[in-house]
């Protein structure tokens, strides 16, 4: 069959190769993984299947149940966000649903949409789809891979229509304070950017309070703020994610979401419910295991001389590669070791001579991964 | 800094964690974990450490059994008394006051449901103190020490996703 142009302009995601790689072997310590290596808490499960025997299972409204949508919004208060429950909350399937239907509902063909990397690998295939043009931001191992006035300037961004990130960031660990923030908040605004936030770390923030641009003067009117269930929860497969933004923009993108994909998995908006009144808990918990686990993987890489950045959220660490290119590396690595780690070049500019450590695996295998890596480059 | 919390926090998750892994995990330095590991075991807040054992898989299964102890007390008599005297036996693995319809609740392990049969009559229930004493015995222990008997590991995540 023929595809259309739009499909034919986006290749196939670079992760791909390295995954069939990885599949090959039985044997493989992946630190490759984008997901939590938790299942999602026991409450939100058993809500789920409750909801199952009860029978609930026909679509819910266009924008979720207004009983998540009001959890939601109670929420993200936490960050100082405030949303109405009715006007200012979609509920998707995923927040890659929600990043997706942002770059639909608000980029014009030809638009330019400015995307900050390294990256989650779905942006800029999503902006293609959309008929936008993709402007990389190249993000610095120098600035700790933050976003800075300096590199939106010297990229070109003045000219974007949207910008689009994501902090705590997947690939890098790299988060971005209140004050940071500012200075991206101040060139959006100057320049006229409307921006995509995508925070779906935001629980996983460990040495500083999350902060939101929407919660900066003159940003909430410009900025859809996108978060969802799957990392905080570890609820990935179960496909729950939100936006929120002002009345007119979510209407917009519900415009597109009634009539693609009508309502979010109902299951999954029970499990949600119960995650966000009961779960705080598990949250928690999960939180500091990975920050054990952080700090673990930083100190061995200290011990072993591999120079990697202060990751402070997420679950991911950006060491640079100890040697060479880093695609050879990784190969080479996984090879040899049976070790996964992803290159850096799979998450777009800015992550060339880096590898992606993922820590979402338990404190045994991160220990004996680190000391097959260490024997590796020694 | 590392915390007694923290510390305790390891501890619980696993206690065969090494010193250089738990400073690894706190960010601080392996004396620094040694002297707080000592301090909770010098004022008792760490009473020891076990492995946790499901006894179903072993070649010789121990039979346990939870008991329900009723007791009355009198002037000279109170519940550490009676604890203590209870509690010495090797045999007994927990005994705790509990609030509800009776008074302590008891933990024995042994080898044969003979054996802690033997042990209730001949050793607690003769207790002065004692009034009754309810035995339950143990058919399948799902869960201890927060740790799910049967949870299959397995990771039934893709080796690499972005």
């Amino acid at each position: 069959m023929n595809s259309a142009d739009r499909v034919d302009r986006v290749g196939p995601s670079g992760i791909r190769r390295f995954f069939e790689l990885a599949e090959e072997r039985d044997d493989v310590i992946s630190l490759g993984v984008g997901e939590p290596d938790f299942a999602a808490p026991w409450a939100a499960r058993d809500a789920a299947i409750t909801a199952l025997e009860q029978g609930r299972t026909s679509y819910t409204a266009n924008r979720g149940k207004r009983e998540l949508r009001a959890a939601v919004a109670d929420h993200v208060e936490q960050y100082g966000l405030g949303y109405d429950p009715d006007e200012g909350v979609l509920v998707t399937a995923g927040a890659s649903e929600a990043v997706d239907l942002a770059f639909r509902a608000f980029i014009n063909p030809g638009d330019t949409v400015a995307v900050a990397q390294p990256c989650y690998v779905s942006y800029a295939p999503g902006v293609k789809f959309a008929g936008g043009e993709v402007l990389p931001v190249r993000t610095r191992r120098t600035d700790e891979f933050k976003l800075t006035r300096e590199v939106l300037r010297e990229s070109g961004a003045a000219a974007a229509d949207m910008l689009v990130y994501c902090y705590p960031n997947n690939p890098t660990g790299a988060t971005m304070t209140r004050e940071e923030l500012a200075e991206v908040a101040a060139f959006a605004r100057e320049h006229d950017i409307m921006v995509v936030s995508d925070e779906i770390y935001a629980a996983l923030s460990y040495d500083h309070e999350h902060a939101s641009i929407a919660t900066l003067p003159g940003m909430r009117e410009r900025t859809i703020v996108v978060n969802g269930f799957s990392k905080a929860y570890a609820m990935t497969g179960l496909r729950l994610g939100y936006a929120l933004g002002p009345a007119d923009g979510i209407e917009a993108m519900n415009r597109i979401h009634q009539y693609t994909m009508l309502s979010a998995p109902t299951t999954a908006q029970y499990a949600a419910i119960e995650a966000l009144e009961s779960c705080e808990e598990e949250l928690a918990a999960m939180r500091a295991e990975y920050d054990r686990r952080r700090k673990l993987v930083l100190s061995r890489f200290e011990e072993m001389g591999v120079d990697c950045f202060r990751a402070r959220g997420a679950f991911y660490a950006f060491p640079a590669c100890p040697s060479g290119d880093a695609d050879a590396f990784a190969e080479a690595l996984l090879e040899e070791t049976g070790v996964a780690m992803v290159p850096g070049t799979a998450f777009g500019a800015g992550g060339e001579g880096h590898l992606r450590v993922s820590y979402a695996t338990g404190v045994d295998e991160l220990k004996e991964a680190l000391n097959r890596l260490e024997r590796f480059v020694s | 800094m590392s915390s007694r919390a923290e510390v305790l926090a390891l501890l619980d998750e696993n206690a065969r964690y090494s010193i250089e892994d738990m400073a690894r995990q706190t960010e601080t330095e392996p004396e620094e974990i040694e002297a707080t590991l000592e301090q909770l075991e010098d004022e008792g807040v760490v009473q020891g450490y076990r492995a946790v054992i499901d006894g179903s898989k072993l070649e010789a299964e121990p039979v346990q059994a939870v008991v329900e102890l009723n007791v009355t007390l009198d002037r000279e008599t109170s519940y550490d008394d009676i604890a203590e005297r209870v509690a010495r036996f090797p045999m007994v693995e927990s005994l705790q006051l509990v609030s509800g319809d009776f008074d302590f609740m008891l933990t024995v392990k042994g080898d044969s449901m003979r054996e802690v049969s033997a042990f209730i009559s001949n050793k607690v229930a003769p207790v002065p103190e004692i009034t009754q004493t309810v035995t339950h015995y143990v058919m399948t222990t799902y869960k201890s020490h927060g740790i799910n008997f049967d949870d299959d590991h397995d990771d039934d995540r893709l080796s690499v996703s972005p």
